[in-house]
């Protein structure tokens, strides 16, 4: 089946999906039914790998990724993601990790960003500028060779070994801002995600801090939403929760985010990698 | 049920003490640095917000575990931070109480310039009545809570006070300072409050 194919009968199933939860605030019931279709869709997703929408930003990330681009006029085929220049397949399940030519650990994005900024030429301001894409419209180029990226390791078991002094370094500080609260709603990281079974409103919360729930959701990111009809990456995920937390604007790239999602990948070690997921 | 209601506010109270884990000595000046770092873009007026009170940072280090001593110089310290209407009337008026707390807008960068009055989004964390069915589930349920109090007069003191500072009440506690953070007005405090204790109210019918 091609992508296309398989993307119209994923959106034909996702209609239907919808159509459920639209009617889900009438009662919890029809709530665990919606769950159950987004649990159906998923399933039919596994069947039929080819039906997630997510995996066009992929295929248009891998072009990307072959493409000359920025005022250096060179594809990102000598981009080392830590496994050697060019080498795509794997690198996602071992990343976050420490780059000694950047002399700092980073994650996917950040290295992409380091990448295209160091190869092709692009400016760092035009990089971490709007990095993410209203709702509704498509993931930006960074993010869709993200999705292409972390695609490559679809399958895979989280395995960063995040070891070395500054990799643990970095953890240590994820956690440490995890639980940092502040704003003038008082929240943090935790104030949602340190606990089992929580919602906000009908949303549930995974439980961040358990390895059995870190391992479950962390390896569904990027992912293509349902509700805004687009990829979200790990770095926009986290951003848009620093929105919520009253917070400017999360840099793509700050020391914050990487040890954030660097903790995060540390508590899902030994989960497995489902990227592009699909989420609500 | 004054007994039951003790048991639950003890839960609801151990249930933010979880296990308290080894945690890595982390450098608090380098964190508090990388926050202020890492919204590069923040205006001059946003930049308190990077900032931590006292209560803030024993929560923070203690990952919302602090120690008895600490909890309770927070408590003492919150309590001492509660701010009383002028006119010495508890109760607004609850029809606005649950508009204020259906709504969750207000001091996200996306909400600049206001165009409405902040919400409390207390439905995000709370049941409250029965017609609303999208409640969330990180604070306790508070159906029927000024019914099963028979609407004491203590009790309407001690909802005010927790909504203006729940931190007065639980160290430490997931639920935002919201009058003492002025997040909401004391008017809006004492709609919720109405919303909450008043028999009229949905939430004890």
């Amino acid at each position: 089946m091609t992508v296309e194919n398989g993307v119209k009968r994923a959106l034909i199933i996702l209609a239907a999906c919808c159509a459920v939860a639209g009617a889900a605030s009438v009662a919890p019931a029809q709530d665990d039914e919606t769950a159950k279709a987004i649990e159906k869709y998923r399933q039919m997703l596994k069947e039929d790998p080819w039906s997630n929408p997510g995996l066009l930003d992929a295929d248009r990330g891998e072009g990307l990724w072959k493409t000359a681009a920025g005022p250096n006029k060179v594809t990102l085929e000598k981009c080392d993601l830590g496994k050697g220049a060019g080498v795509v397949d794997g690198t996602f399940a071992e990343l976050p990790r420490y780059f000694a030519d950047a002399g700092r650990v980073m994650e996917l994005e950040t290295r992409l960003m380091w990448c295209m900024e160091k190869l092709q030429g692009i400016s760092h301001k035009d990089l971490v500028t709007k990095p993410y894409p209203p709702g509704g419209q498509p993931v930006k180029d960074l993010g869709a060779l993200a999705t292409y990226v972390a695609s490559k390791s679809s399958g895979m078991k989280y395995a960063a070994k995040l070891d070395q002094a500054q990799e643990k370094a970095v953890v240590d500080e994820g956690r440490a801002i995890f639980f940092r609260r502040q704003g003038p709603h008082d929240f943090s990281c935790a104030t949602c995600h340190n606990d089992t079974g929580k919602r906000i409103r009908l949303q549930g919360l995974p439980f961040l801090v358990d390895p059995k729930e870190a391992k479950e959701v962390v390896g569904q990111w990027p992912a293509y939403r349902v509700s805004t009809t687009q990829v979200m990456t790990m770095q926009h995920r986290v951003y848009d929760c620093y929105w919520q937390m009253r917070m400017p604007e999360l840099e793509i790239g700050s020391d914050v985010s990487v040890a954030l999602i660097a903790y995060l990948v540390k508590k899902a070690e030994g989960g497995e990698i489902a990227a592009p997921g699909l989420k609500r | 049920m004054r007994n039951a209601a003790l048991a639950v506010a003890i839960l609801i109270a151990s249930a933010t003490c979880v296990s308290a884990q080894q945690k890595p000595a982390a450098d608090t000046a380098k964190i508090d640095a990388a926050i202020v770092k890492a919204f590069p873009t923040a205006p001059a007026d946003w930049k308190a917000r990077f900032e931590q009170d006292e209560t803030m940072k024993e929560c923070s280090i203690s990952e919302n575990s602090p120690p008895k001593p600490v909890a309770d110089a927070i408590q003492k310290r919150e309590k001492a931070r509660i701010e009383y209407p002028a006119d010495g009337k508890l109760m607004g008026n609850w029809q606005s109480g649950e508009r204020i707390a259906q709504s969750g807008y207000g001091l996200r960068f996306s909400d600049y310039p206001a165009r409405q009055a902040n919400g409390g989004n207390c439905y995000a964390c709370h049941q409250l009545t029965k017609a609303e069915v999208s409640y969330g589930t990180i604070g306790p349920p508070l159906m029927n809570y000024g019914k099963i109090r028979n609407f004491s007069e203590a009790d309407t003191k001690a909802v005010y006070e927790k909504i203006y500072n729940a931190q007065a009440a639980y160290p430490c506690s997931n639920m935002p300072r919201l009058g003492t953070n002025k997040v909401l007005t004391i008017d809006q405090i004492k709609d919720l409050v109405a919303l909450v204790m008043s028999p009229d109210s949905p939430v004890n019918k």
